[in-house]
């Protein structure tokens, strides 16, 4: 599908393609600002899905009957998607997974304990997910390799020095960095990093569960090495992810996970392994997710990167201008690259709390930790609210939210 | 527009207790402690008692990071249970959860009167973890646990 992409994002009509948001909740509209902890869905991937069922399933990739075939298309063609989406060079270095949780998993497993080497190291940032966390916790754990943590700024930003001495003695073998940072909205310098990390032997993981929702990504462009996001969040399926990494990469690690469709031949004593990206796609994998992620890259690009990237802005800074003229609200996360996620904290008043007042006037957030405990602890709280928008997200429902946070401050006061 | 209706979860009392609690921090000496943990929302509560001669629970106190109904929980928990022995406190828990899922008790109990202005949590699910938190680290601490998770 090419479309041209309009420059401002028509919102009444794209909020006539999400039924849900004409949903009332305790009897008011729903004003849905939890969109990165998961998007919600468009017609057309809900179509996609349904359609799957009811004219064309059955298992893919080893099928020899015409609904096998037809399905193995469809799947088969959201590896098209995701390369396209990403300006892969090769579509083979789409690597199909449940979330960006199991694809930096996959990346710590297969190519941190398959490649990188005891006495080397991994460095992440101080505003990681647990999911790029954890897994390198384990690896450490596991294989005595070593774990570095860059700092950041009291604003939320890197701090590139710090970040490139972290790499000066040429341990690092891997910089694993979100791209967005899911509590404070941060965008990493993705270039420099990229070449502050190569100029010193390391490769690089992004993950951009956040980021790939607001901005295009082009890999090439990037120079990464590993690109990770989850589908959900890019308005898709639950349970369907993509990790990409260069196809030299793929071919040098070991497969993750065994089983079918992942090898060449088995025998008793011996199993060999497919080629990639199926060398790392065990099993029978979310299939009907799958087709309808396609249908959401579709949707993405339909719309058009620069107008939604262009949208967002404009709710971001809306809700910054609104949030700040509250007293006694402290936006978390002043960085000047930023995307759509504020978190905030108020005086006197729990997150839980907030979240609870909102709730009841038919407002959704997220609050807690937002699975960054190491984060939290850096920037001395222990939890915020966070609001975080979409593509469908109206400018009013920021002010149903600025209104609603001035009447909790009333009730907490 | 005026405040949502959510009298009937953070009532006066509550709002009170969460505000002013009465049984917040630390006592310099103590026989028996436990920290309760809620993984998924990061609230931390920890809870101390001494023990009486004849095995009564003395001094409850706690030292808490959380929201308002984690906050009042521990402090009308800590009033509830002083001189209650290990027994008591183990069957006004049950009694307090049951509350806590479905807004009421199976049998007259004048302890409960005191942990009655937090029935109203069992109309919101997501919460009713933050009102027992407090109570599984007191129970832990009776156990002899070091730590206890409400989920």
């Amino acid at each position: 599908m090419n479309h041209i992409a309009p420059a401002v994002l028509d919102v009444s009509r794209i909020r006539q393609d999400f039924p849900i948001l004409s949903q009332t909740v305790r009897g008011k509209p729903l004003v849905f600002l939890d969109s990165a902890a998961s998007a919600q869905k468009p017609r057309p991937v809900i179509d996609a899905m349904v359609n799957a069922m009811e004219t064309q399933y059955a298992n893919i990739h080893r099928g020899l009957h015409w609904m096998s075939e037809r399905t193995t298309e469809a799947y088969e063609a959201t590896r098209d998607d995701a390369a396209r989406l990403l300006n892969a060079a090769d579509r083979a270095e789409i690597v199909f997974v449940r979330n960006s949780t199991e694809a930096i998993n996959l990346v710590a497993h297969s190519y941190g304990r398959g490649v990188l080497k005891p006495g080397q190291a991994v460095l992440i940032s101080a505003m990681e997910h647990h999911s790029n966390i954890v897994p390198w916790h384990m690896l450490r754990d596991d294989r005595g390799i070593e774990l570095r943590i860059a700092p950041i700024t009291d604003a939320g930003e890197l701090d590139l020095a710090a970040f490139e001495r972290l790499l000066e003695d040429g341990k690092v073998g891997l910089v694993s960095i979100t791209h967005m940072s899911n509590v404070l909205g941060t965008y990493t310098p993705a270039e420099r990093i990229v070449q502050i990390a190569h100029a010193h032997g390391a490769k690089v993981l992004f993950d951009g569960s956040q980021a790939i929702v607001h901005r295009r990504i082009d890999v090439q462009a990037l120079g990464c090495d590993f690109y990770v996001f989850t589908g959900h969040k890019l308005y898709g399926p639950t349970g369907i992810g993509v990790l990409w990494a260069r196809r030299e990469l793929l071919e040098q690690m070991p497969p993750f996970l065994g089983g079918g469709d992942m090898i060449s031949s088995v025998t008793y004593e011996r199993s060999t392994w497919a080629a990639v990206p199926h060398k790392f796609e065990a099993g029978t994998p979310a299939i009907l997710e799958g087709i309808a992620l396609g249908a959401a890259i579709r949707y993405v690009e339909s719309l058009g990167y620069d107008a939604i990237a262009a949208h967002e802005q404009v709710l971001t800074d809306h809700a910054i201008f609104r949030l700040s003229a509250i007293e006694g609200l402290t936006i978390i996360g002043r960085a000047q690259d930023r995307g759509g996620v504020v978190s905030f904290t108020i005086d006197r008043a729990h997150a839980h709390d907030v979240a609870t007042l909102l709730d009841r006037s038919g407002i959704a957030v997220r609050a807690g930790h937002h699975c960054a405990e190491p984060l939290m602890r850096r920037l001395g709280i222990d939890s915020t609210a966070r609001a975080s928008f979409a593509a469908y997200t109206l400018p009013s429902e920021i002010d149903a939210l600025a209104d609603a946070l001035a009447r909790v401050r009333e009730f907490f006061g | 527009m005026s405040v949502p209706d959510v009298r009937d979860l953070y009532q006066e009392v509550v709002l009170e207790h969460g505000r002013h609690p009465r049984h917040a921090g630390k006592p310099d000496a103590y026989d028996f402690s436990s920290r309760g943990e809620n993984p998924m929302c990061g609230d931390r509560v920890e809870v101390f008692f001494s023990c009486g001669p004849d095995g009564r629970i003395v001094d409850p106190r706690f030292d808490a990071r959380g929201c308002a109904i984690s906050i009042a929980s521990a402090d009308l928990m800590a009033e509830t249970v002083a001189g209650l022995d290990p027994d008591e406190a183990r069957r006004t828990f049950a009694r307090f959860c049951e509350m806590a899922h479905t807004g009421a008790y199976s049998d007259g109990d004048a302890r409960m009167e005191l942990l009655r202005p937090l029935a109203g949590v069992h109309e919101y699910p997501s919460r009713v973890k933050c009102a027992t938190l407090p109570w599984h680290a007191l129970m832990a601490a009776i156990e002899g646990r070091g730590v206890a998770t409400s989920e």
